[in-house]
């Protein structure tokens, strides 16, 4: 009934059109049909490639500011006149200041984890995929949907003004922990520029919630006949999983900051306390700094699963196509989702073993933090089984979902490391804990977005990316990754801290100089084969291979029942019914069996 | 000139890669479709196990010299416990994280597509899936009961007979405070603040702040313990202590402790490391601002005759604050001579530097 309505307003917007059509002049109307179809679109499809592209040129900026301090650490007694070509002060004498790499870590922070990984991927994956997937026309809110990009797009615009202010950016590291965040005679970054980061961050906390709450309500009404909820395919439920995450603690992640703009800038004291700063002692009395860190990881905790989450559904769905194998235990894989959503919201204080947390309270977040690996293991293991005695098809968007488990299974390891807090208040806040997030929730996660992407990309485009690119890509990406955050495991074991700006002066610390350097050199080499993937992927909407035929994959989701270059509103006709579950590969003799062929009489009695 | 010439190298060999690629693409559509993926999927296959082999390689590789590098003695009752805990999630970890890799590796290579093979219809297995919930539960139950073990002992109260510093975080260095000989610190405030002679706000209407000094240095006896009074007095901060193997965060307005003892002298450490420059040092493990990773304070554990030495030696910061001569300053201030005076000035002289 809501897809009724839905196509139907569909009719109505189209009907206005023709009536445009017929009475304006011609150029007005071109103009119109441009914006309507490519800006403020409200079709699912084409937002899902405005959060993509959004993505990637936000990618490319933050992957950049990760190269420019990579420099400082690799080489902190060189110096690079073009850095003071393009960064002017920050950069005097071509060598970075502290300030502005702090500036720099910090915002490499907030872009990758915030604008890339929640907004890039969630936000392009829910959309193409949720309704292309439960078989709906569009979103439940087309309009909704749309608002929910623009408001990323504002919070963007916000956030890259950010950057060209005079005292910089905010550069107390993306968690914004307050007194520094919050007093601008701290930091030069908790000035204006700390301002537009909380502006921008609430910008996109609306557009997390809109898009969320859209995600949820067309999974749960817009279902095409016969796709129960145990018919749809995990990217479904991770997409679900991930939205009812964040509508529920992007909400607390607000307030917090809201709290923090009042102890900026209306004298409030809900963070203050006991401060002596730029020589005199404030007046603010009563607050506790710790509280923001609960309210920030309340959110932030469950952010870690936000951002893997859809990951883990796509790489189901594709370690499955290309298997030509059902994924192995369905019902586990949707159960241990769901253990990891209640859980995410049980274990936000173990980011705080060392800030005098209460011992007592404190073991209980290691119980249930370790617990979180249970459901985490389940997952790798039905990965492994999946694959195990498949008929494998190494396509690209395969090798990105293999190594999705390879680093998966790594980052995740040492998560067992650090969530046993008599572990982690040696390792906490060490380059232990940048490799292991690193490489579970940022490569991982970027090994599953570009896992979609890949496979994907045909159904958004009607093209095929180049295969050759691809494949070197994989493997740059792959080996560069371990290369990069596999030795930071030795450096954090040797205490060395995070978010310093040299380590020469540190005897504990500077035997790894050369360490720092080769790193550098890797980190190098890996941002220039993703730029190869971006020139592949623009250049491929426009030039790449056609594809033609509409199932490419030999995929039983409903996606690949809808023309090649679907228009708004996804189907021709009718919208296809669905009979079977999406895993039905190589049974009974059948390569694939579509979810929209109807059981045969031997299967009723098998009772699907 | 040589950056254009760098810049030109990158482009060019886009180029040719780029080239290569679509030239690629030609030709497998020339050979066909099927074809095409049956070689790369062989190319991949080998790549795979390839990457497998030569990983576990690097891994044992990486392990053999960067071990070193790690200063493996842990210089604390505490940090050997740690240790014993991070040897023990090792152990369990690593042996996951081999088997997982080389099934996930073997499995892609062994089972990669294959004319005339069809895959194995198995959409599930309840005993496999109990088995493998069950197994790390175990596991981690394990690690749970070692693990909350340690964070008990490691958190529980400080023996009574612990000697008490306390060590305050500002932008950008350590202020570390010493209860002198009545072994209780004196009250403070921040309002009292002041970076002249009073740096971390005392309270000189307290007697016990009479005798209660100020040092550049931490000075620690071995196998004594020591509690730690943690504060700041602007942001938060973090005494990072990676050779003991502790770290707990500095919070202004709310105090926080953390005891340990040492078990090595810094002596020792330098013989055992042959290292002549060994120090311990303190770093400060939560981001605080510009001079984040500047700062610094060292740790000097000595024998109890060597330190009591030391703190014969300093003066109370109230004597500093206070240098009217009349006035009855704590006891070590009167028998202290001059050179040991200007070295406490010079004490706060390089704290306001810093700052």
């Amino acid at each position: 009934m809501s897809n009724e309505a839905t196509l139907h307003s569909q009719e109505v917007i189209h009907g206005a059109h023709a009536h445009d059509h017929g009475h304006d002049d011609h150029e007005h109307h071109h103009e119109g049909g441009f914006i309507s179809k490519y800006v403020f679109s409200l079709d699912h499809k084409t937002i899902a490639k405005q959060f993509l592209i959004t993505g990637i040129i936000w990618a490319i900026i933050g992957a950049f500011f990760s190269v420019l301090f990579r420099l400082q650490l690799g080489f902190p007694d060189a110096t690079f006149p073009w850095l003071e070509s393009i960064l002017g002060h920050w950069a005097k004498g071509g060598r970075i200041t502290p300030e502005a790499y702090y500036a720099l870590v910090t915002m490499h922070g907030t872009i990758l984890v915030f604008f890339v990984l929640t907004a890039g991927l969630s936000g392009t994956f829910s959309n193409l995929l949720i309704p292309l997937q439960v078989g709906a026309r569009d979103m439940a809110s087309p309009l909704m949907n749309c608002m929910s990009y623009w408001a990323f797009f504002l919070a963007s615009v916000v956030m890259m003004t950010s950057l060209f202010v005079q005292t910089g950016p905010a550069s107390g590291g993306w968690t914004a922990y307050p007194p520094l965040s919050a007093l601008g005679d701290a930091s030069i970054g908790s000035k204006i520029g700390m301002d537009l980061w909380l502006i921008s961050m609430a910008l996109f906390v609306v557009s997390q919630l809109l898009g969320g709450l859209n995600y949820i309500s067309t999974v749960l009404n817009m279902r095409t006949k016969g796709m129960t909820m145990t018919k749809m395919p995990l990217t479904i439920w991770s997409f679900f999983f991930t939205a009812v995450l964040g509508v529920l603690s992007f909400p607390v992640l607000l307030s917090g900051f809201i709290l923090l703009l009042f102890d900026r800038h209306a004298g409030t004291s809900f963070y203050l306390s006991d401060l002596f700063v730029a020589g005199k002692a404030l007046p603010n009395e009563g607050g506790s700094a710790i509280l923001y860190q609960h309210l920030f990881w309340f959110l932030g905790h469950p952010e870690v699963y936000i951002i893997i989450l859809p990951a883990m559904g796509m790489v189901s769905e594709i370690l499955a196509v290309n298997s030509r194998k059902p994924i192995f235990g369905y019902l586990a894989m949707v159960g241990s989702m769901f253990a990891i959503v209640i859980l995410a919201f049980l274990v936000w204080a173990h980011h705080m073993f060392v800030t005098g947390l209460n011992p007592f309270l404190g073991a209980f977040f290691v119980l249930l933090t370790l617990l979180i690996a249970v459901p985490s293991a389940i997952k790798v293991f039905n990965w492994l089984t999946t694959i195990w005695k498949g008929n494998l098809r190494f396509t690209p968007g395969m090798l990105f979902a293999i190594g999705f488990v390879s680093t998966f299974i790594s980052g995740g390891l040492t998560g067992i490391w650090l969530g046993n807090s008599s572990i982690d208040i040696h390792l906490h806040d060490t380059y232990f804990v940048i490799a292991h997030f690193h490489i579970v929730m940022g490569v991982s996660a970027f090994f599953g977005t570009f896992a979609g992407v890949y496979h994907w990309f045909p159904k958004m485009f009607g093209r095929y990316l180049n295969s050759t690119l691809a494949y070197i890509h994989f493997w740059i990406t792959l080996i560069g990754a371990y290369l990069i955050f596999w030795p930071m495991h030795y450096e954090g074991m040797a205490g060395m801290p995070r978010r310093y700006y040299d380590y020469s002066s540190w005897e504990s610390f500077k035997q790894f100089t050369d360490l720092n350097h080769f790193i550098s050199i890797v980190v190098i080499v890996v941002f220039a084969a993703q730029l190869l993937f971006v020139l592949n992927f623009f250049y491929s909407i426009f030039k790449g291979r056609k594809v033609t035929t509409t199932n490419p994959w030999g995929a039983t989701t409903l996606e690949w029942t809808t023309p090649i270059n679907p228009g708004h509103g996804n189907w021709i006709g009718e919208i296809p019914e669905v009979y079977r579950w999406p895993y039905d590969y190589s049974k009974n003799g059948k390569d694939f069996v579509p979810q929209t062929v109807p059981l045969s009489p031997d299967e009723e009695k098998e009772g699907h | 000139m040589s950056g254009y010439l760098a810049v030109f190298v990158v482009v060019l060999i886009f180029v040719v890669i780029f080239q290569i690629a679509k030239a690629s693409e030609y030709v497998s559509i020339l050979k066909g479709e099927k074809k095409t993926r049956q070689q790369t999927n062989r190319v991949n296959g080998f790549l795979l196990i390839a990457f497998l082999v030569l990983g576990l390689i690097g891994v044992y590789l990486c392990h053999d010299s960067l071990q070193a590098k790690i200063i493996t003695h842990a210089a604390s009752e505490q940090g050997k416990g740690i240790d014993d805990m991070i040897k023990t999630t090792l152990i369990i970890t690593g042996i996951v994280f081999v088997i997982t890799q080389i099934l996930l590796f073997w499995f892609a290579y062994k089972y990669q597509e294959k004319e005339g093979r069809q895959a194995f219809y198995f959409p599930h297995n309840n005993k496999l899936e109990l088995i493998w919930t069950v197994i790390p539960a175990i596991a981690l139950t394990i690690l749970v009961a070692f693990g909350l073990r340690h964070w008990f002992r490691i958190t529980s109260d400080a023996p009574k007979d612990a000697m008490v510093v306390e060590i305050t975080g500002k932008q950008f260095n350590w202020l570390i405070r010493y209860p002198g000989k009545d072994g209780q610190l004196g009250r403070k405030d921040f309002k009292n603040i002041n970076d002249a002679n009073n740096p971390v706000g005392q309270d000189w209407d307290d007697q016990l702040n009479k005798d209660d000094y100020m040092a550049t240095e931490m000075h620690l006896v071995v196998n004594k313990p020591v509690k730690l009074i943690i504060g700041s007095r602007d942001v938060i901060h973090d005494v990072g202590l990676s050779h003991f193997r502790l770290k707990m965060d500095a919070v202004p307005g709310i105090p926080t402790t953390l005891w340990f003892t040492p078990t090595t002298t810094t002596a020792q450490m330098r013989e055992m490391t042959g290292n002549a420059d060994f120090v311990y040092e303190i770093s400060c493990d939560q981001m605080c601002g510009a001079g984040h990773y500047s700062m610094k304070a060292n740790i000097v554990v000595e024998t109890q005759a060597e330190y009591d030495a030391w703190a014969a030696k300093q003066v109370a910061q109230y004597a500093v604050a206070h240098p009217a001569p009349a006035a009855a300053p704590a006891a070590p201030a009167a028998t202290t001579p001059a050179a040991d005076s200007a070295h406490q000035e010079k004490v706060v002289a390089v704290n306001d530097a810093k700052h």
